[in-house]
């Protein structure tokens, strides 16, 4: 571990109340919804019943004809123009390849028209009444067939970037390192297996919400609850064809998002309404919208071949992806090169290659979900190691104590594969993994429950995952902020990034607070709002406090320069230096902040005290993670109770204690969620069962299993002040740690997430090691 | 029909179309506290006490309140029972997105006027009708029973 070569720290690392928490508490109407709107506009949305279909007419007259409906949109209104609705920076590495409304529908969801009524109810009766007659169409819902080409999703032209398009192949990569056959035929010991991991819904317990109006400048305004409102504008510029410079976006605070909220899902919608009408328009989804309409955790199979060394070092991996993106492809190339680029980061191999197809099927779209693709690669990496170390009887955390990366090597792979175009060299500078996996060994006492006898109709077992992410995307996340001065030495911080209900605001707070020497209460944060904050590719690929965390550091040490050199003019002093909110001449002159910012604007040497910057990085450091589970399995019944997760984090430098525990907190239900209660199922149409939080079952308040989590102090001499990202890291170990600990249990090898009863009582007479 | 009906402590009478749910009325009043999650009575986010007791205001049909005793966050915000639980769930970092917070205070008011210590397991239990995506009800859980042992200094 390195050092902090830094001065000692008094806000940075400290538990901060967060600077919005007081609104949050008392229930102020801070969110996208708690606003009224004169004259507003309530909008629906239908849905195609079908999986694959062509509309062949769609009539409107009946519906129109209801009191209260005002307009109706089909795909007649817009002109052809194909684009993609993941929020993501310019040129999009998505393909684009859907329309605002299509006249082909290719999943059981897909849009139709729009409604647009003078209240909600008089919306829905306007789509009950519409009359859509539809040319049914093959429709496949099987990834491993998508390749055949029957039928072929998107055969228009005009469609770009789908890497094949006759056969539904809508992204693919492709890398290499060595020689993987050479490896393979080094090696002592060669493993395969097959891993698959399910759709999985972000159900963030706000839906997605936009409204929109004109305002007195006939300018549009949207609110909407999005991670990436920079993209929301450029989006809805292109799609609609309307003057960016006409366009504003307001986040206010965001109801969770998850990357559900890295879409452009209803925004484009509820502008073209109120462009059409001149009035203010919303468009909230359903929950059941959110569970089969919205986006979802790409599944994915993944193939691992991995060689290994008399060692027990690793020598050669070779690893293929099949990615289903369901009916498009937003985030389809760049989910995959995370699940290739973070499982290929953790443990160094000289041989490695990797090859990944992301198809298209009739079936609900994925996007991007907290972790993005790794928790689908650490899924099949860790349930592999977890074999290799059973079947060569070493201990499955010695075994990974040999072959994880170590601080000062490079990670060759991540220059290759990048995230949707070549990446940037990577080494290592700061890195816990060793001390995350021993002191998670003692916190859920390893010796003990592994050992322990493993008979009658209970059985408990503990399992182990290790995991790497990134801190934001190199060479492609920006971020920029602005700082202004006030008299009574308050500053306003206006920032681009975006505060998904992470803390992510109180964290910049904290880091500007550190440079300026203010309390926090000092630093007035704003953020965002395409008018008024610069430019931020947004928050995700756990950016937030990396990059506009590095931005909010150079622009205060910028500004605080500003305010020793004024400092200095007003006390007519040569040199001097800043000391809590005070500037101090050498020669015994001192001036508090409030004092030169007064005089600043009022009597002396005028000018506004301020500073911008922007950061970005061609480093992405990872933060590394050890997740414990302790299990327990009742082998008459199939059932699993996790009785304990223990969670280790190396994040660098922590900015504020509670909110980074509280981010591993909240990850650790959402990846046993995916693993055991929450299932998106389809039946032979495509058509989603599921679709209420009754069957989509997410971890309550009694489903919880105990949580221990952790950090491991390291330094990041990237970050500011140290540190490293952690919003991701913590989703990527407890399904496989799960799924490693039923195994020690039971001797029942997962490989096929979810865990059900059934798999567990059907291979349990034939446990397949 | 017209309803009346008793709102943090207000009388209220009003005209209603009696089908309308509870969650879109209050709303409409500008009650912004009461949130909206799902319509089914799955999330909890549009908790309000009914003489006392957590109910899912979208699942209350206007024409069910006449008489009834409603209370939200904006009624209780200025207690200070409300104000030590506010407190406890900012010092504990309770708070997340905050979209399910009011929810859960709410639920927590109506445990406490019930059982003024309830035990961990009492806690959970009124926990489990609100969802919270963000927390994992770590932190949550840890300011109800600082609020429960009577720890919290506001
Ligand atoms: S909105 Fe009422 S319970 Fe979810
Ligand atoms: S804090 Fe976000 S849902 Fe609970």
């Amino acid at each position: 571990m390195n050092s902090s070569p830094e001065k000692v720290l008094e806000r940075v690392g400290k538990i901060t109340r967060r600077v919005d928490g007081t609104a949050l508490a008392k229930g102020k109407p801070v969110f996208a919804d708690d606003i009224h709107l004169p004259e507003m506009l309530h909008l629906k949305i239908l849905r195609s019943p079908h999986a694959h279909a062509r509309i062949r007419e769609i009539r409107t007259e009946k519906a129109l004809k209801i009191s209260g409906v005002v307009l109706i949109l089909t795909h007649k209104d817009f002109p052809v123009h194909y684009f993609t609705t993941a929020g993501q920076g310019y040129p999009e590495p998505s393909p684009r390849d859907i329309r605002i409304l299509d006249e082909t529908v290719r999943y059981v969801g897909d849009r139709v028209v729009v409604v647009a009524a003078e209240t909600l109810a008089a919306a829905e009766a306007g789509l009950a009444a519409i009359e859509v007659d539809y040319d049914i169409l093959p429709a496949n819902f099987d990834p491993e067939k998508a390749q055949e080409g029957n039928p072929v999703l998107h055969p228009e032209t005009g469609k770009i970037d789908i890497h094949d398009a006759a056969h539904n192949v809508a992204s693919q990569l492709e890398a290499s390192l060595g020689d993987i056959q050479q490896g393979f035929e080094e090696s002592e010991w060669v493993f395969e297996g097959r891993y698959s991991t399910p759709y999985a819904q972000q159900a963030h317990i706000e839906p997605h919400i936009t409204l929109t109006w004109m305002d007195a400048d006939e300018r549009l305004v949207i609110r909407t609850s999005t991670q990436v409102p920079f993209h929301v504008r450029r989006i809805v510029a292109e799609v609609l064809d309307y003057p960016m410079r006409n366009i504003r976006v307001i986040k206010p605070r965001v109801g969770g998002a998850f990357g559900g909220k890295q879409e452009i899902l209803n925004e484009e919608l509820c502008a073209a309404v109120t462009l059409r009408t001149g009035r203010p328009a919303r468009l909230e989804f359903t929950r059941a919208e959110e569970l089969y309409a919205a986006r979802s955790r790409h599944p994915q199979i993944v193939l691992f071949k991995i060689g290994v060394n008399a060692d027990y070092t690793l020598n050669a991996i070779d690893m293929d992806i099949l990615e289903n993106c369901g009916a498009y492809g937003p985030h389809a190339l760049t989910v995959m090169s995370v699940t290739a680029q973070k499982a290929l980061t953790l443990y160094r191999s000289p041989h490695v290659h990797v090859r990944g197809q992301a198809v298209y099927t009739n079936l609900s779209v994925a996007g991007a979900y907290r972790g993005y693709g790794a928790p689908q690669g650490f899924f099949a990496l860790e349930s592999i190691m977890d074999e290799i170390a059973h079947a060569l009887t070493i201990d499955p955390i010695e075994f990974r104590h040999k072959n994880y990366v170590t601080t000062g090597e490079d990670v060759p792979i991540a220059k290759i594969l990048g995230e949707g175009r070549e990446g940037f060299p990577v080494v290592i500078e700061s890195t816990g993994m060793r001390e995350c996996l021993e002191e998670g060994k003692k916190l859920i006492d390893w010796e003990l429950l592994r050992t322990a006898e493993k008979s009658g109709p209970e059985r408990r077992g503990v399992g182990v995952a290790c995991a790497a992410q990134g801190s934001g995307i190199a060479g492609i996340d920006m971020g920029a902020v602005f700082i202004k001065m006030n008299e009574d030495a308050s500053f306003n911080l206006l920032l681009g990034a975006t505060d998904l209900g992470t803390g992510s605001d109180t964290a910049l707070a904290q880091i500007a607070a550190e440079v300026l020497e203010v309390p926090v209460e000092n630093i007035l944060v704003y953020s965002s709002d395409t008018d008024m904050t610069p430019f931020d590719t947004g928050a995700y690929a756990s950016s937030t406090t990396y990059i506009s965390g590095g931005a909010v550091k150079k622009a205060a040490e910028k500004l605080k320069a500003r305010i020793l050199e004024q400092g200095l003019i007003l006390l007519k002093e040569e040199s001097g230096r800043i000391d809590n909110g005070l500037v101090l001449g050498s020669n015994g002159g001192r001036i508090s902040y409030q004092e030169i910012c007064t005089r600043s604007f009022y009597t002396e040497n005028q000018t506004q005290l301020m500073a911008t910057a922007s950061h970005m990085s061609y480093d992405s450091p990872p933060p590394f993670n050890a997740t414990f589970a302790d299990v327990t399995v009742d082998v008459e019944t199939g059932l699993v109770r996790v009785n304990k997760i223990v969670s280790v984090t190396d994040a660098g430098q922590v900015i504020n204690p509670h909110m980074a525990a509280g981010q591993v907190e909240g990850a650790i239900p959402q990846s046993l969620g995916m693993a055991l209660s929450e299932f998106m199922i389809f039946d032979d149409t495509g058509t989603p069962v599921n679709t209420s939080f009754r069957d989509y079952h997410i971890f309550t308040a009694i489903d919880m299993p105990e949580i221990v989590t952790r950090f491991i102090h390291t330094h990041e001499p990237t970050g500011p002040f140290g540190a490293k990202a952690v919003a991701e890291i913590p989703i990527n170990g407890p399904a496989v740690a799960v799924t490693n600990a039923i195994f020690n249990a039971c001797g029942v090898r997962i490989r096929n997430l979810p865990v059900t009863p059934d798999k567990i009582l059907l291979k349990f007479t034939e446990p397949d090691l | 029909m017209r309803v009346a009906f008793q709102l943090n402590g207000k009388p209220v009478e009003t005209e209603v179309e009696p089908g309308m749910n509870v969650l879109e009325f209050l709303r409409s009043l500008g009650v912004f506290s009461v949130k909206h999650g799902c319509d089914h009575g799955e999330c909890g986010s549009c908790t309000v006490l009914v003489d006392d007791k957590p109910q899912n205001a979208c699942l209350m049909l206007m024409g069910t309140l006449d008489g009834e005793r409603i209370e939200t966050l904006e009624g209780l915000n200025a207690r200070r029972r409300m104000e030590l639980m506010q407190a406890a769930f900012l010092d504990e970092g309770a708070i997340q997105c905050g979209y399910c917070t009011p929810a859960m205070l709410l639920a927590l008011e109506s445990l406490l006027r019930a059982n003024p210590k309830p035990d961990e397991a009492a806690i959970r239990e009124v926990f489990s009708g609100i969802y919270c995506r963000c927390t994992g009800y770590v932190k949550p859980m840890v300011a109800a029973k600082k609020v429960a042992l009577g720890e919290v200094d506001g």
